[in-house]
């Protein structure tokens, strides 16, 4: 790695290559270790069969093969895809007129704002999640305030334990995400951009369609990512309020990892899950390519 | 035109009215935990039957709790330190170091975006224990600055981003070492950052769950122990006076982290009191 990094050196900065050295090793060991060593782990063992041991014996594809052919987790990727996109659809769609006020109208108030539309992200996960159990569950929140104000007559079961509710509680508990990603990409249009479309005539919802719009797509397309990703790997929100109708990949991970103990087909299913972020990935490059960015 | 800004001003109002209904909808779940945790019920549900602090009376004296919290501090404050030494050093490295492998090292380390808790966990849960740590308060710290990195890179990234260049320059002419112009010139100039993405850091790693449900051993962390509580009806006012604390704990740190994220960079826009010494 050092004689790397000394070839590297550009000569008018006379760069000591101990100095560069210190300075590269604590990011080199965790991206290189933690991240590719470990990740390369998981790909190593899903291609290996289940022995009880820690890196299984033989290689084989028997993992890949069996979550290929077994109908159970084309359904389970499937819910997984539906209720990830449907969380992302709803956390991108609501957020976008929030980040279009902090950039367009909120004047003075817009660092107030974005610090408390992105607070929430700082406090527990957990707690957020399980405030849903709270007003979802059949003695909580919801049920005693619509009995309460005389709508229904008895409790429902009908809100904890449906994929419905993994759906809003995981909108809910992402919200934060998809704010800034897609403020950040209104923010850095230029005025100019703006007023050119208004004095060439534009109706406001004109310009806002053929000039904003287009121009904020890579905040969206990111926002949309960086929500996608952890929900479609979550298994905390499932568990919790989701009931068995809504085991998603993440909780057949997890499971694979702690009561049914089976490493390798754990770690096949993780790279399927990674192979799935991937398409999304490249779809959303794709996607951002032909919405003409130009930032 | 002056019908068009009519508009828009009414267009903002309405805006205005929905980020409004958005924020309630925000705060409103998080706000039904510290509701709850003074009410005289074992039951989360309305009416409230009375105002009580028996919960948090509850949480004296409990080992099991103390225990965890104290893992958890000790947890957060080594692994922000470890997260926030490697967002210094690489996003350094990736402005300044002009070499391949710096910017290949700061893209890898902004990619744990890409990848969901779970993996994370499970990669690691191979990775300690094929080197024979195993699931232990090591492997959390390792976890959790996989987890908080990103942040940190981006914050301190933006922050050095927004150093002139020639403050740097200047050093580096007027014959200061490599060494000495970090040290000496770029950390002082970033220590608002650093403060910043350090609590940041620490929040993630006292807050995180996903991750550490794979990697602790026989000592859970705080947010395991909540967990661990959940399941039992009994519990839960307990957990929501927790939670509560928790929550007060939270908003203060990461205002605290947001104001000094904005003290740094106004310092940034005048270089002349940059550098007093």
């Amino acid at each position: 790695m050092s004689s790397i990094v000394a070839s590297e050196v550009p000569a008018e900065s006379g760069s000591s290559s101990g100095f560069r050295f210190a300075m590269l090793l604590p990011g080199g060991l965790v991206t290189f270790f933690l991240i590719l060593f470990a990740l390369g782990l998981v790909l190593f063992l899903a291609l290996r069969g289940n022995d009880g041991s820690l890196l299984g014996a033989g290689f084989t594809a028997d993992n890949f093969i069996t979550v290929i052919s077994d109908p159970l987790y084309w359904t389970v990727t499937l819910r997984s895809l539906v209720i990830a996109g449907l969380v992302t659809l709803a956390t991108v769609v609501t957020a976008y007129p929030v980040a279009y006020y902090l950039a367009f109208h909120a004047g003075r108030r817009r660092g107030l704002l974005l610090f408390l539309v992105t607070l929430p992200f700082w406090t527990s996960y957990l707690l957020r999640v399980f405030a849903w159990k709270i007003v979802l569950a059949y003695n909580g929140v919801l049920n005693s305030a619509l009995i309460e104000s005389g709508i229904w007559s008895e409790p429902t079961l009908a809100f904890l334990n449906t994929p419905a509710a993994v759906v809003v509680t995981l909108a809910h508990a992402y919200a934060p995400f998809a704010i800034l990603p897609i403020y950040v990409a209104l923010d850095t249009i230029p005025k100019s951009l703006l007023e050119a479309a208004s004095d060439l005539g534009a109706r406001p919802f004109t310009a806002f369609r053929r000039v904003v719009l287009p121009n904020s797509m890579p905040g969206v397309l990111a926002a949309a990512l960086v929500v996608f990703v952890p929900t479609v790997g979550d298994y905390v929100t499932p568990a919790m309020v989701g009931g068995p109708a809504s085991t998603i990949i993440g909780s057949l991970i997890q499971s694979q990892f702690g009561k049914a103990n089976d490493w390798p087909f754990g770690a096949a299913l993780s790279v399927c899950v990674m192979m799935v972020i991937l398409c999304v990935v490249l779809v959303a490059r794709d996607a951002d390519r032909r919405f003409g960015s130009r930032t | 035109m002056s019908a068009t800004r009519t508009e828009a001003n009414a267009g903002g109002r309405w805006l205005g009215l929905y980020v409004v209904a958005y924020l309630v909808f925000l705060y409103l779940p998080i706000l039904l935990i510290p509701l709850f945790s003074f009410n005289d019920s074992i039951q989360a549900a309305f009416p409230l039957q009375g105002f009580t602090l028996q919960w948090y009376a509850t949480l004296y004296g409990n080992p099991a709790l103390s225990g965890a919290l104290a893992n958890s501090l000790v947890i957060a404050t080594i692994a922000a330190s470890g997260a926030t030494l490697c967002g210094i050093t690489v996003s350094y490295m990736d402005l300044y170091g002009s070499s391949p492998l710096a910017a290949t090292i700061s893209a890898i380390s902004r990619l744990p975006i890409l990848i969901p808790g779970v993996i994370v966990g499970i990669s690691l849960l191979i990775l300690v224990n094929l080197i024979g740590l195993g699931p232990s308060r090591i492997a959390i710290v390792l976890g959790h600055i996989l987890v908080a990195l990103p942040t940190t890179v981006v914050i301190m990234r933006s922050r050095f981003a927004a150093i002139p260049k020639t403050i740097r320059e200047a050093a580096l002419d007027l014959g200061a070492s490599d060494w000495t112009t970090f040290r000496r010139v770029m950390l002082p100039l970033s220590l608002p950052a650093i403060i910043s993405a350090f609590m940041l850091a620490f929040l993630i790693s006292f807050d995180e769950f996903i991750v550490v449900f794979f990697l602790a051993g026989t000592e859970p962390t705080l947010p395991l122990y909540i967990w661990s509580q959940l399941r039992f009806p009994r519990s839960l006012p307990t957990v929501m006076a927790l939670g509560t604390a928790i929550l007060t704990v939270s908003f203060i740190i990461a205002g605290l982290a947001e104001v000094l994220r904005h003290r740094g960079l106004n310092v940034a826009r005048r270089p002349a009191l940059a550098n007093p010494a």
